[in-house]
């Protein structure tokens, strides 16, 4: 039994799933190392995450395209980020409480504007596989990796992409310097306000694009709560990946794998029970976090609120 | 200074989240002379399209059979997960005089059997279950639950007359929950393809579509062409059916919607008859005692095709003998443990 599960066409199979299944954990988790690299923990990425897959979802519906679909839900993620920023930077309320309140918000309202404007379940045409030319053909490699929608690939550009803006730009060092120690950014005239605000709209946008992956690309339907506290997990990656891109990608992929392999697991009858299968993604989350615990660095003004003065 | 704006700020956003987490008629909360009010709460929404979904539209179809909303109001609680959340609304419900109070899941018994002893002259009713309490002397519950495995099994039927590489797919919510259907379902299955191979994986969640979608890609690349599964997840997979171009029997409500091309057959549970036999019992002042279950022969099951995509008459024809066998007793699909809290 356990022989089928290590075929080349199986192992191939377990890979190109945990790619697929990767691609909204890494947008969430990447928007959401912005935030807490700045100082900002936000953990209402759930509730944005459900805001961008509604409207990514109604505009697909209505009848326009799909990157319409996309920018809307960037700008409704935009939104939300200026919301939570607003709630924790600005009036300064406690991060975690806000963020579930954001959360609820989020889950609440995508509920309300799901039942008001469409009403049942309905299916769109979504981003179709997209599969790129020469190197999808690369025989094993090709499927794994080139053989997917388009935000598939979006979401693992962002990796290198978010790397170079944190590590190689002037708003990655305010960003840093702000998350690490506000009270002398703001001495050197970094704004500690404004770099928040910043974070918190670029995390709002890769969580709403995130929920957009869901709605109008790996599963074509909005259903309330669908991302079922997905962006929960994505907020735990950030700190499995020690708040390092590199970090949240391996962590991403490491829960993905394991994802993929308990449901290959089962789809061949393998003999282990399910109970057991769908454990293994979070059992392997809690024995990596054990062994990595040490190494963490987290930013030293995280979830702290800052004002002049104080 | 700013702590009063803060803590504002705070309680808004947090109502302004409550207001679409759960609903209610807010009318039928009110007094309504003549009216039989019915309040129901449930796990998931009411376009699940899977277990919630089908009581709410067998109550608005009773509604619409009864007059409207001058014979019938129906005050609802979705997203009810979490059971506390729900006893809670279970209690309001009661206390608010409402004559029939539906708790819509397995998980509600026990909030279900203290409301009811608390309230001695409200009506009662929970499922998927047997138990009315009737033997600890309760006697304002009704019980209710689907023999889901005769769906179950006309499915597999089917699903094994599609099925050109005799590979079949399940997508189950959390493991025992589904097993009516699932059994029903592989022996559909083996009594017309003994050899063809059904492979059933569970999601651990009832609401995890983005699983549940990975789920029919893994099915569907391990060479299944015919896929089927249970609870509100399935969305994510119809979706992936859908794309894939590959067949979907549905279970529980209507599903063509999502699938209009690859969605095959729904097993329809239909409570509108369980429903309306309540409402008889309790205005003639019996409050609960009596277990229901939905089955092909009380039309309480049906099994509905997709009328807009071509299926042989050779498979529809199938279904239907399959369906009589059930009835008359010749195909007993029924391989039913005493009292099955699941299938919800």
């Amino acid at each position: 039994m356990f022989d089928e599960l290590f075929t080349i066409t199986t192992l191939i199979g377990i890979l190109h799933s945990c790619v697929r299944l990767a691609t909204p954990y890494l947008l969430a988790s990447l928007g959401e190392t912005f935030g807490q690299r700045s100082g900002v923990l936000n953990l209402g990425v759930d509730g944005i995450m459900l805001m961008g897959a509604f409207f990514a979802f109604y505009v697909v519906f209505e009848g326009h395209n799909l990157w319409v679909g996309v920018l809307a839900a960037i700008a409704v993620g935009i939104l939300m980020g200026l919301l939570k920023a607003f709630v924790s930077v600005t009036m300064q309320s406690l991060q975690g409480i806000s963020g579930i309140g954001l959360y609820l918000f989020g889950l609440g309202l995508s509920s309300l504007l799901f039942k008001t404007l469409i009403g049942s379940v309905e299916g769109v045409s979504g981003f179709r596989q997209l599969p790129i030319p020469l190197l999808a053909d690369i025989p094993g490699i090709g499927h794994i990796l080139f053989n997917h929608n388009i935000l598939v690939y979006l979401a693992y550009l962002m990796v290198p992409v978010s790397w170079f803006v944190i590590n190689r730009t002037t708003l990655g060092l305010k960003i840093r310097a702000v998350g690490h120690n506000p009270e002398a950014a703001d001495t050197l005239g970094v704004s500690v306000n404004g770099v928040r605000y910043t974070t918190m709209m670029i995390g709002g946008a890769l969580a709403a694009v995130a929920g957009a992956s869901l709605s109008i690309g790996l599963q074509n339907v909005f259903q309330e709560n669908m991302t079922n506290g997905l962006g929960f997990i994505a907020v735990a990656l950030v700190y499995f990946g020690s708040w390092r891109t590199a970090g949240v990608l391996g962590g991403s992929l490491l829960f993905s794998l394991v994802n993929a392999l308990q449901l290959w697991v089962q789809a061949l009858a393998i003999p282990v029970p399910s109970e057991i299968a769908v454990m293994m993604p979070y059992i392997m989350t809690i024995v990596v976090l054990a062994f990595t615990a040490r190494q963490i660095q987290k930013p030293a003004a995280l979830a702290r609120s800052y004002e002049r003065g104080e | 200074m700013l702590r009063p704006i803060r803590i504002s700020m705070l309680i808004f956003l947090l109502l302004l989240a409550g207001c679409g987490g759960s609903e209610e008629d807010g009318e039928a909360a009110g007094a309504e002379g003549g009216a039989f009010r019915v309040a129901i709460v449930m796990p998931s929404s009411t376009t699940d399209i899977a277990w919630s979904q089908s009581m709410f539209d067998s109550l608005v179809a009773v509604q619409t059979e009864m007059g409207g909303e001058d014979a019938m109001k129906i005050a609802f609680s979705e997203g009810m997960f979490r059971v506390t959340d729900a006893s809670a609304a279970i209690r309001d419900y009661a206390a608010e005089g409402f004559d029939l109070v539906i708790a819509h899941g397995a998980q509600y018994g026990n909030s279900v059997f203290e409301v009811a002893n608390d309230f001695t002259d409200t009506s009662f009713a929970w499922g998927t279950s047997s138990d009315t309490g009737a033997d600890r002397g309760i006697e304002n519950v009704f019980a209710y639950g689907a023999v889901a495995n005769e769906g179950g099994y006309v499915n597999g039927v089917v699903a094994a007359m599609l099925s050109e590489n005799d590979v079949i797919g399940v997508i189950g919510p959390v493991a025992g929950d589904a097993k009516l259907y699932i059994d029903g379902f592989v022996r559909g299955v083996t009594d017309v393809k003994p050899d063809a191979q059904v492979n059933v994986s569970y999601t651990g969640s009832f609401s995890d579509t983005t699983l549940a979608a990975e789920a029919a890609h893994v099915h569907i690349q391990a060479g299944a062409d015919v896929l089927t599964g249970s609870a509100q997840q399935v969305v994510g997979a119809i979706g992936v059916a859908n794309e894939n171009g590959v067949a979907w029997l549905g279970t529980q409500s209507d599903q063509i919607s999502l699938g209009p091309d690859v969605v095959v057959t729904n097993q329809i549970y239909n409570w509108a008859n369980v429903v309306t036999d309540m409402i008889a019992k309790i205005e003639a002042g019996e409050l609960g005692g009596t277990a229901y279950k939905l089955t092909f022969d009380n039309d309480g099951l049906r099994l509905e095709f997709n009328e807009n995509i071509e299926i042989d008459d050779e498979v529809k024809e199938a279904a239907r003998a399959a369906i009589e066998d059930i009835k008359s007793g010749v195909v007993d699909p029924v391989l039913l443990e005493e009292d099955d809290d699941n299938d919800d």
